[in-house]
């Protein structure tokens, strides 16, 4: 009886060990990702394959959904639904187009997580640094990770020796709109252009 | 010393536009302390004409610059460093900063003597603190003065109205290099030297960033936007002293962030 107690105590903690997800520190979160990225960037293949490889992470890690509204500014409050979802799918194809063509251009990055300063709940920065080559100094890289839900950190913003890729985005984005009436359109067009080209 | 007294005048006539009740878009203070882009279709198509003499002559010359010799590319970066520290100066002690104005100065001492004219950076093997440029621009954004609407200074580039403002203080007096070499008296330093040290800081810069700024261009569906943000953030960051996206710039868009976790 008590081995089957036991026997059964065992099963127990094991199935429930399975439905457990730990929470991820996001210091630790981004240094894993960025050596996942370091690793297909040092790889011996093309530069296609890479990128395609760096999009797969970028889906896995990043916010792309959140980082396209706040992107959008106010504008994004007068969207309806089904703009809404035009919006998400081109921001989410121009995103990865830009992120990884950006990234492809390094060969090997080696970044270090130097540090994390926790804000609130749903925010924790993370201080890390592009460790200096020959060919160019030391770029301290800040993230900004949503740990809203800690067992699923993702990245919201990257902040390069202090200038926000996000609200660079966003003032991007600002002009576009400004420039056309605040048409929506315009900026579908233009991301949609952009994405195929 | 009259000089002197005018840039003291020029800046206390500025700052003191930072307290003025206006609401015209060219004044050079508003409470947001936001960039506005007053002259945008102007700017544009300075920014065009810009792009055009960067492609044809700065570029060129600037990967030029960057296949010297590495100690080359050292030297002539330090020695416009240590240029540079001249200006750095005043603007400590304007700033209120004294004993980095001290440093600053022990700096430009140690390096034009030791480092031979700033060739070298003994300074910094001395354990000299980690030298940051200061200019007149962020003086008058330290004391409360906004950046006012945004410019594009045809070969210059982004700037403001209140960083515009500062670059002619640098000519009114407020930069001691361009005192000597352009109305001193002296037989070893005139006006082109001063002109050409300019060009090479650009030059410097520019092949500094040959990638980078390539890459923007290439991921950016508006670029003038992107240059204009870019530059927006990176003054906002110096007027704080802010090195890295510190929690301050990081909250400042939190509004913004906060309501998305709503949706």
């Amino acid at each position: 009886m008590k081995r089957i107690f036991i026997f059964n105590l065992f099963y127990i903690i094991l199935f429930a060990n399975f439905n457990i997800a730990y929470p991820i520190s996001p210091d630790v979160f981004i240094q894993s990702t960025v050596n996942r990225a370091s690793q297909v960037l040092s790889e011996n293949i093309s530069k296609e394959e890479k990128i395609n490889k760096l999009k797969v992470i970028a889906k896995e890690t990043v916010d792309i959904r959140g980082v396209g509204f706040y992107s959008l500014g106010s504008a994004r409050k007068d969207l309806n639904d089904e703009q809404k979802d035009t919006y998400s799918n081109l921001f989410e194809d121009y995103f990865l187009k830009s992120f990884s063509s950006r990234l492809a251009e390094y060969t090997n990055p080696e970044i270090e997580v130097k540090s994390k300063q926790i804000i609130n709940n749903n925010y924790t920065i993370v201080n890390s640094v592009l460790i200096a080559t020959i060919e160019r100094p030391e770029v301290k890289i800040d993230w900004r990770v949503y740990t809203k839900n800690p067992n699923n950190p993702l990245i919201r913003d990257l902040i390069i020796e202090g200038l926000s890729l996000a609200r660079t985005q966003k003032e991007e984005f600002s002009s576009i709109l400004n420039s056309n009436d605040d048409d929506i359109n315009s900026l579908f067009k233009i991301l949609e252009e952009f994405s195929n080209n | 010393m009259i000089r002197f007294l005018k840039i003291i005048f020029l800046l206390i006539f500025l700052s003191s536009n930072a307290f003025a009740g206006s609401d015209g878009d060219l004044e050079l203070s508003k409470k947001s302390k936001s960039t506005k882009d007053c002259f945008e279709p102007l700017n544009r198509a300075t920014f065009a004409l810009n792009q055009g003499l960067d492609k044809a002559i700065l570029k060129p010359v600037a990967k030029g610059y960057r296949s010297l010799p590495a100690p080359i590319k050292k030297g002539t970066g330090n020695v416009l460093s240590n240029l540079s520290t001249l200006i750095t100066i005043p603007n400590n002690v304007l700033q209120g900063d004294i004993k980095l104005a001290a440093i600053n100065t022990g700096r430009l001492v140690v390096n034009t003597t030791l480092g031979i004219l700033g060739i070298f950076d003994p300074a910094s093997e001395m354990g000299f603190p980690k030298y940051v440029k200061e200019d007149y621009g962020q003086t008058l954004g330290a004391w409360g003065v906004g950046p006012g609407c945004y410019l594009v200074l045809p070969v210059l580039g982004p700037s403001s109205i209140r960083d515009t403002a500062g670059m002619f203080i640098n000519v009114m007096g407020g930069d001691p290099y361009y005192n000597i070499s352009v109305n001193g008296n002296n037989e070893y330093l005139d006006g082109k030297l001063f002109a050409a040290t300019k060009m090479l800081s650009g030059v410097e810069f520019r092949a500094n960033n040959i990638e980078s700024l390539d890459n923007l261009e290439k991921n950016s569906v508006d670029f003038y936007a992107s240059v204009r943000s870019l530059y927006t953030q990176d003054r906002e960051n110096k007027i704080k002293n802010i090195e890295r996206g510190s929690i301050e710039v990081i909250y400042k868009e939190d509004g913004d962030w906060e309501e998305i976790d709503t949706k």
